[in-house]
């Protein structure tokens, strides 16, 4: 009966994407007249708590919490989401780094509920014992320091642990079990291949710091893309239109804040089929996906609005809904 | 072993094997209505019916039961004396209701948990929903019509 075990978390979730953002909705928050509205608008919708303040940044943190609470609530196997915290993880050993090795002093730049919690991550960067951290991670944050030490060079510390956090994610996806979790990871690591390539391209990047910066993936290769970056953007986009990222191509024709919105936009596309899964963790990771994804879009929103930008600008930093 | 034990044998089959097809079809559909009526309560009549779908196996299991008790005598307190060869018959007649009915009653439960999620997420979709499970129910039919048919045609 295992292969039933996600049937009353499945049915949860059916019932709680109805309360997703549809299109619809989307365009009622676009026409508020101010992020107030927006906000009123969403706390009648369900967002936050009854003791949540009416505030953007308060309602769109609650509204992440209780995906997450919701999560480990539903999940047989809740580790299937410790894929989703390897970003944040990584980041948070990028800024202790930077914060001990530069020695400022820059509070709120970690993320919260990650372990190791701060506190940790900073105490072994202070002493350089990176040993708590599983091998691969303590190697990238090792040399990642010694060449921050060395040569002061933030980006070529960002660059070690960014590729490093790739690599993480597409061995998380590998080793896991649940075909969902292999395709969000193949997809995650081609589709931030593609932006650093894109911003590679833009600053004329070498193929040296492209090499340490893409981070292999199922879904591209890595080499060939680099060569075509350095041949410039139309052999860039002919390489991705080959590689079946043709809308890639036509976002990146647009505009860059298109280029944002088909990046996670794609996220969402490729996970989109495992939605009718009735049996597997197919849905809830999706779900997950496309409740981070609404969050982005409520807070292009909240924003635009508090910044009282042209509704056009917004509408193009608007990503697709799930329902 | 006599013709009685084979056809008490058959009975058991019928009964237990398709008894625990629908407990097991009932509980996975109920497990995804339970998720359901989590979230939106007044969606309870429509999951329970979706739930109660795979229960019918075990309604035909005892059926088939009941007729073959009341054949060999059982029920009337005076069992029948049955060579091996009428047992056998008789427990080869009740087997069709037995297996089909576990199978088809977990699949059905499967189906019945699949079509919940319909129900969530778009009700008025119910009566579409319903004939998915439904299409399983055909085969317990058949196996439960030639069950009783076998049982009713041999000689005692």
């Amino acid at each position: 009966m295992s292969d039933t075990q996600y049937t009353y978390a499945v049915a949860r979730i059916r019932a709680r994407e109805n309360s997703l953002l549809n299109p619809g909705a989307v365009e009622q928050l676009m026409t508020c007249r101010d992020a107030d509205q927006c906000i009123q608008m969403l706390t009648e919708r369900g967002w936050g708590d009854s003791d949540t303040p009416a505030d953007g940044e308060a309602l769109l943190q609650r509204e992440q919490e209780k995906v997450w609470e919701l999560m480990r609530e539903l999940a047989p196997d809740y580790s299937i989401f410790d894929v989703f915290s390897l970003p944040m993880l990584y980041h948070n050993l990028k800024a202790a780094i930077k914060d001990v090795c530069a020695l400022n002093d820059m509070p709120h730049i970690f993320y919260e509920g990650v372990s190791p919690s701060e506190q940790d991550m900073m105490a072994m960067v202070r002493a350089r014992d990176f040993s708590p951290l599983d091998s691969h991670m303590a190697e990238a944050a090792s040399r990642a320091t010694e060449e921050l030490l060395h040569t002061k060079d933030g980006q070529l510390c960002d660059i070690i642990i960014d590729k490093a956090m790739l690599e993480a994610v597409q061995q998380a996806g590998a080793a896991c079990k649940e075909r969902v979790i292999r395709t969000y990871a193949d997809t995650y690591v081609a589709v931030t291949d593609i932006k650093i390539a894109v911003r590679c391209l833009k600053t004329g990047k070498s193929r040296e710091f492209m090499r340490q910066a893409l981070a292999p993936c199922a879904l591209l290769n890595v080499e060939q893309m680099a060569d075509t970056v350095l041949r410039g953007g139309e052999a860039l986009n002919e390489y991705l239109s080959r590689s079946g990222f043709a809308s890639c191509v036509q976002a990146l024709e647009q505009s860059m804040s298109a280029f944002e919105c088909w990046c996670d936009d794609t996220m969402l596309d490729a996970l989109r089929p495992e939605k009718y899964h009735a049996f597997s963790a197919g849905p809830l990771v999706a779900y997950v996906l496309a409740k981070l994804n609404e969050i982005k879009t409520v807070r292009m929103i909240l924003t635009g609005k508090a910044n009282s930008l042209p509704d056009d600008i917004i509408r193009e930093r608007v990503r697709k809904t799930y329902v | 072993m006599s013709g009685i034990v084979w056809a008490l044998i058959g009975v058991a089959v019928a009964v237990g094997l398709a008894g625990s097809g629908s407990a097991c079809g009932v509980g996975i559909a109920g497990q995804a209505a339970s998720g359901v009526v989590t979230e939106d309560p007044s969606k309870f009549a429509k999951v329970l019916i979706m739930q109660l779908l795979p229960g019918t196996q075990g309604i035909y299991g005892l059926l088939v039961g009941f007729i073959t008790l009341s054949k060999i005598g059982i029920l009337g307190g005076a069992p029948a004396d049955l060579d091996l060869a009428t047992g056998l018959l008789i427990f080869a007649a009740c087997l069709p209701i037995g297996i089909a009915g576990l199978i088809s009653a977990i699949y059905q439960g499967k189906t019945s948990a699949a079509a919940i999620g319909i129900v969530a997420k778009k009700p008025e979709q119910f009566g579409k929903a319903m004939l998915f499970p439904a299409m399983v129910e055909t085969y317990a039919i058949l196996a439960l019509l030639v069950s009783i048919l076998a049982v009713s045609g041999i000689p005692v």
